[in-house]
């Protein structure tokens, strides 16, 4: 045990409290002493519901998964910031030695109308997993299992695919957006698909069931201010929404849309 | 189903017209400064010249006003639009969101540009009332340029700008314009999608090169005609 993990700290937390999805919301106010600085910001919170319940008041609600940056269910806005302010982290992956000894962090769920707030700090996000069935897969038919190397592609596609394909859908883009607007998130899924030749094939349906499905959510616009990239915990690149505005004009102009292939209800 | 209405009112497709509109106006405002700058020229022969030159291209001048118009129109409606949208698509803000820094582009002038863009609208107004349907031939503004009469137009620029309050109105308005070109022209491409990871920079760099030239060489204007011409020449 170093020195540091018995180093503790006080702090004061300004917490979004709600019954439900309806009912109003509030802040309030709470003070810990005597967290580790080298807790993660979660087990702080562990640590809140712990004394709440002892205390007989009901915890503060908060997603979280895999706890290890991986899953994409932890979903908090801290100090104003998605995932708080370290960059390429989920707030799983932030640390307590991050903030200053008394500080008052302030704790917040995703804003946007598309992820409507279930209790306290948990929204709704199952719009993005709309947006992946509308499209995000490969309708062909693949047939037996490929030899490797049967298909070639360019290493420096299949890193630029991969890197796309990095999103976990965890929403900080929406939630740190401006214009609360899914691009990035959509984006990502398009180009993970559309830069790889298994994707070809459903290419131009994809990208417009995927924006429709986008724009149904109620998502905002893209303003291009590039802070989605960097609240992303995965450092995605805004080079993906311009490959789906690409994609989209692409599809958007050819024969199989003006034909309602892209549509949901037309084209198989 | 009538795809470019469908094509068009989705999100990214207010953005392609956004970009486009934007990338026409950049356009415009070169040459608008192009033309502008024969206004350093001494007694204003050459900006009266050039004037009576876009007068005298008939059609052609109000075809290409008409087309300045629709632009304007179509960027101010989009703009509204994809606001309007967003706006919605937040109903409720947080406390005090802070940007996360790195690749951000997020600062107050790049997320207010329906603010610039607003001031900016008025500014055209203004600007347009007072030079494009100002005092006419009608009213005495005529000159002799090579031994034909044509409009002084400079003399109605000269009456506007050795007034302290247009020369502060004009500066102040051309510094909004610099704001919104600096994230505005970078936005365009990228809006488009004509970008990638080796071009976004350098445009985007190129993008305060082009709102520094165009908003000071647009407000060096009055503050040159003003004090070149407030001492003698007021009328």
């Amino acid at each position: 045990m170093s020195a540091s993990n018995s180093k503790t700290m006080n702090v004061r937390l300004k917490i979004w409290r709600q019954e439900g999805p309806s009912a109003p919301g509030a802040f309030e106010e709470y003070s810990l002493s005597g967290i580790l600085v080298d807790m993660s910001f979660l087990e702080m919170l562990d640590t809140l519901n712990e004394k709440l319940i002892h205390e007989g008041k009901r915890p503060v609600e908060f997603e979280s998964d895999c706890r290890e940056g991986i899953c994409g269910t932890c979903s908090l806005m801290v100090q104003g910031q998605a995932h708080g302010p370290v960059r390429g982290a989920t707030t799983c992956q932030l640390y307590m030695r991050s903030f200053q000894d008394g500080e008052l962090i302030t704790i917040e769920p995703w804003r946007a109308k598309a992820f409507p707030i279930l209790r306290d700090l948990i929204t709704d996000r199952r719009a993005f997993d709309r947006i992946q069935m509308a499209g995000g897969y490969t309708g062909a038919k693949t047939g037996p299992h490929a030899d490797a190397n049967a298909i070639l592609i360019p290493k420096d596609i299949a890193d630029r695919a991969m890197d796309a394909a990095a999103c976990i859908g965890c929403g900080a883009c929406v939630a740190a957006c401006p214009n609360a607007s899914a691009s990035l998130f959509t984006s990502a899924k398009v180009t993970q698909f559309a830069l790889l030749p298994q994707g070809h094939a459903d290419r131009k349906r994809r990208v417009i069931r995927m924006v429709d499905q986008m724009d149904k959510e109620g998502f905002g616009s893209c303003s291009n201010l590039q802070e989605c990239e960097a609240a992303c915990p995965k450092k995605i690149s805004i080079q993906n929404i311009a490959i789906m505005k690409q994609e989209y004009l692409k599809a958007a102009i050819s024969a199989d849309f003006r034909a309602g292939l892209g549509s949901a209800d037309g084209g198989a | 189903m009538v795809p470019l209405t469908r094509l068009f009112s989705s999100t990214l497709g207010r953005k392609y017209l956004m970009g486009a509109s934007g990338m026409a106006l950049v356009l415009f405002l070169v040459v608008h400064l192009l033309g502008n700058l024969t206004l350093y020229a001494p007694n204003g022969d050459l900006l009266n010249t050039y004037a009576a030159r876009l007068q005298g291209l008939g059609i052609g001048l109000i075809a290409l006003e008409v087309g300045l118009a629709l632009t304007i129109l179509l960027h101010i409606i989009t703009a509204f639009q994809v606001t309007y949208t967003s706006k919605l698509a937040r109903p409720i803000g947080y406390d005090s969101p802070k940007t996360k820094g790195g690749p951000s582009k997020s600062t107050a002038g790049s997320r207010n540009m329906i603010l610039t863009g607003i001031v900016l609208g008025v500014f055209l107004v203004v600007h347009i009332l007072q030079f494009r349907f100002g005092p006419s031939m009608e009213e005495g503004y005529t000159t002799t340029v090579n031994g034909a009469m044509v409009h002084d137009l400079y003399r109605v620029v000269v009456e506007a700008f050795v007034q302290p309050l247009w020369v502060a109105f004009y500066v102040g308005c051309m510094v909004f314009l610099g704001f919104h070109l600096r994230h505005g022209y970078w936005s365009a491409f990228q809006s488009l999608g004509i970008i990638n990871p080796r071009w976004s920079k350098p445009i985007h760099t190129l993008g305060l090169l082009i709102a520094l030239l165009l908003a000071f060489g647009f407000l060096f204007i009055p503050i040159f005609i003003y004090f070149t011409q407030s001492g003698g020449g007021n009328p």
